[in-house]
């Protein structure tokens, strides 16, 4: 276990994806407080940012907690300290797919047609999961 | 041609690091006028002092230019230094070559040429300069203090003992502030009232110290030893001469109105004493519930008082006095936590703030000192605290930490268990901060022996079941979620400034924070000064402030009041503006940007032709010219100079550096 977030690609590519900063976090809980699906997570939100502000990578990429976050935004919009811990959940998905799932597919693998039918929004989404 | 001598400071490293001294003063050397020039490590020393002051008996300098600090640090030092070897302390500039200069710049290719410059520029203008002389001016021996409060109370007190008149403005009836609604004080569970009224009546007896309650200050004119202040006494209905205190007034009233002395939790009546203590001990007539204010009769209070003591017919009065000093005390107010929507503040009567669970504790408060939920009257068995409500919230409250809600639930925490041995308390906190003489061990008290549990961590939510409150919040130490069945919930809201601080800030000529507190002139060096001379601050209109901390900052500011007060005579401002009378034309802008009314229309005749011809210039008043300048920036004919900064000496500096580079 290190006790250092310096270097450590899955806090680079969470903080480049969501634009928050564990390091703004003072760890008072009241998102753990205000999250209304407590009762799934084996991490506590609060403690998956104690987490990301210690580097611990390994830990978080094996976690339950940000898969059973609904992105609700209560956490956000209670958290003292303006950050938004929906974004930083969201970073955490995607860096841990990134890693886990490499490149699966790019706009070269559709067709025209595909292309053309589905929501540009899923192909977004799709591809920033899926591509690294 | 001026005799003009260059010094040039090191200032350690600080300037000479960044600036290459050998070849700054070779430069100064050719400026015109420019007999001597030297330089020294640290010119400030007392070594340095005399360097100068040998330099102008020896060389018979009558100019002096140092190359220094900036002249807000030690400005007065050298011009001292050259008074002491017999050269008017205003033919001496200093050139910032620190703040303005090495402090700026990274290396001595940019550093170098900008001191010359600096230097070229002072040398040009003292060539200039002439010798002034500052007026000096009265100082009115007495005192004001805004807010009667402890943290006014104090300060009057001592100001008084100090042996000058005082006079408190209060906004409310009685004196007392916000430590007269406290039940006990931290950390020695004194009795509040106890402590502060023996204060409240010292200062009401002191024949020093006048009070002025139910009064707010209107306007502030002047400066430091002589502001003149216009106070607005509100009417009271009620002769403070006849009346006696009995009491037969407020008993016989018909008419409620919400108290608030506390916190509105229970009423008072229209005619009242905010508390039992008051002082001074004479009702007001709140004229908006008063029934003979708003329908036309009733005088029942007029019919009942012995000594005949009411008086509808009572104005507002404006009382116009000077006072060489101010002392503001204006104290602080507490955040509503209704905007916080999780904790229901404000939709539920057993979720209170902690200056209206303080309330619940007091023998003359709403329940008559018993700790009882206003819901149902029965005593709470489990109370739950919330911190930091408003608190380091930079989201929806205040970024500060308001310093004294740590300390105030941990005694609340062991009231309540010395009256309700059966009952439990639950803090939820973020940090723990009791930096304080005592603090730490009075709240490890309320842990260890008062069986109040401690749980970091924060409240998602709190909703009423059946006849409790589920507060539903998180442990962060274990990581569990927490839900407490609790009787009461008590929010340890936000400490903050009063609403209309800014505005009071601008009628006094003093300056608030980003969250509209006072400003101290300095963090560290003047806690109590403010930016304008003459006027202090005390307590918690600083910044949210515990009562030991107050008082001292209290008697800190009455001692600056008396070292003002204690003066014979103070110096004025030397640099202060002059019209010249033959080119001005009478437009009288002047007297519109002026900030201290230093300026005024006068008739002059002047020879025309054959006959005499009158006409209308400016005339400066140079004892209350503070020279800010405006008046000259604004001048359409250039005939308002200021001392000092005339318009040939700023023009002799921007050519300096302009047409020599």
């Amino acid at each position: 276990m290190t006790a250092s977030n310096e270097g450590s690609r899955l806090i680079d590519e969470m903080k480049a994806q969501s634009g928050q900063d564990p390091a703004d976090c003072y760890q008072c809980a009241k998102c753990s407080a205000a999250c209304p699906v407590t009762a799934a997570m084996d991490l506590l939100p609060h403690q998956v940012i104690r987490y990301l502000q210690m580097g611990l990578e390994e830990e978080l990429s094996n976690s339950k907690t940000p898969w059973i976050c609904a992105s609700c935004f209560t956490c956000a919009a209670r958290c003292p300290r303006d950050l938004d811990l929906a974004r930083m959940m969201e970073g955490v998905r995607l860096t841990v797919l990134r890693k886990r799932e490499g490149n699966k597919f790019g706009p070269a693998d559709l067709t025209p047609e595909q292309l053309e039918k589905l929501p540009q929004q899923a192909l977004v989404s799709g591809f920033r999961k899926y591509n690294k | 041609m001026p005799r003009t001598g260059v010094f040039l400071c090191h200032c350690g490293s600080n300037i000479a690091g960044t600036v290459n001294i050998d070849q700054t003063i070779e430069a100064s050397r050719n400026f015109p006028g420019v007999v001597h020039v030297d330089e020294y490590r640290y010119l400030c020393s007392e070594m340095g002092q005399d360097i100068i002051k040998k330099a102008i008996e020896d060389n018979n300098l009558d100019r002096v230019v140092v190359g220094t600090c900036s002249p807000r640090m030690h400005e007065n030092t050298f011009r001292k230094a050259a008074a002491e070897a017999g050269l008017n302390p205003y033919l001496l500039e200093v050139a910032n070559i620190r703040e303005h200069c090495s402090w700026v710049h990274k290396d001595m290719e940019e550093g170098t040429p900008k001191a010359i410059a600096l230097l070229r520029a002072a040398a040009a203008k003292v060539a200039l300069n002439e010798a002034l002389e500052a007026p000096k001016l009265e100082v009115e021996k007495r005192a004001l203090v805004i807010g009667g409060g402890i943290a006014g109370i104090q300060a009057a007190l001592d100001i008084a003992e100090a042996g000058y008149p005082v006079d408190i403005v209060e906004r409310e009836p009685s004196i007392g502030g916000r430590m007269a609604q406290l039940e006990k004080t931290f950390p020695t569970l004194d009795c509040s009232a106890c402590i502060l009224t023996p204060k409240m009546v010292e200062a009401a007896q002191h024949p020093n110290i006048n009070l002025i309650t139910y009064a707010e200050v209107e306007e502030v004119n002047g400066f430091v030893g002589q502001f003149d202040v216009k106070i607005k006494q509100k009417a009271r209905y009620v002769d403070p001469v006849k009346c006696t205190g009995c009491g037969i007034c407020w008993e016989k009233c018909p008419a409620k109105a919400p108290s608030e002395f506390e916190m509105g939790l229970a009423k008072r009546k229209s005619i009242y004493v905010p508390f039992a203590q008051a002082v001074p001990m004479v009702p007001v007539i709140d004229k908006e519930t008063c029934l003979y204010f708003r329908k036309g009769r009733c005088q029942i209070c007029e019919k009942e008082c012995p000594p005949q003591a009411i008086d509808y017919e009572q104005q507002d009065e404006i009382i116009e006095r000077r006072y060489g000093a101010i002392v503001v005390a204006t104290g602080f107010d507490q955040m509503d936590p209704s905007i916080y929507g999780e904790y229901g503040y404000g939709q539920h009567p057993d979720i209170l703030t902690g200056l209206e669970f303080e309330r619940l504790f007091n023998a003359s408060g709403p329940t008559g000192g018993k700790v009882v939920r206003l819901s149902d009257g029965k005593p709470p068995k489990k109370v739950v605290f919330i911190q930091c409500v408003g608190s380091r919230d930079k989201a929806r409250g205040m970024n500060y930490c308001s310093k004294i809600c740590c300390m105030f639930t941990a005694k609340q925490a062991i009231l309540l268990k010395e009256k309700l041995p059966d009952a439990k308390s639950y803090v939820f906190y973020i940090d723990v901060r009791t930096a304080g003489k005592g603090y730490e061990e009075f709240q490890r008290r309320a842990a260890e022996e008062y069986d109040v549990a401690y749980l970091r961590g924060q409240v998602g939510k709190i909703f009423p079941e059946g006849d409790h409150l589920v507060v539903h919040g998180v442990d962060s130490l274990s990581g569990k979620v927490v839900d407490i069945k609790a009787d009461m919930v008590v929010l340890s809201a936000a400490s903050i400034a009063r609403a209309d601080a800014p505005e009071l800030g601008r009628k006094i000529g003093i300056n608030t924070d980003s969250y509209n507190f006072f400003n101290e002139a300095h963090p560290k060096l003047k806690p109590v000064e403010t930016h304008t001379a003459g006027i202090f601050i005390a307590g918690a209109c600083q910044t949210p402030k515990d009562i030991p901390d107050t008082v001292a900052q209290a008697s800190a500011a009455a001692v600056k009041a008396v070292g003002l007060l204690s003066k014979e005579m103070l110096q004025g401002e030397a640099c202060t503006a002059e019209v010249d009378e033959a080119e001005c034309s009478g437009c009288l802008h002047c007297v519109a940007v002026c900030p201290y009314t230093a300026i005024d229309a006068k008739e002059i005749e002047e020879r025309y032709g054959d006959g005499t011809l009158k006409r209308t210039v400016a005339e400066v008043n140079p004892a209350l010219c503070q020279g800010c300048g405006s008046c000259s920036a604004i001048c359409r004919s250039g005939s308002i100079n200021q001392k000092g900064f005339s318009n040939e000496q700023i023009l002799a500096e921007v050519d300096a550096i302009c047409l020599q580079r």
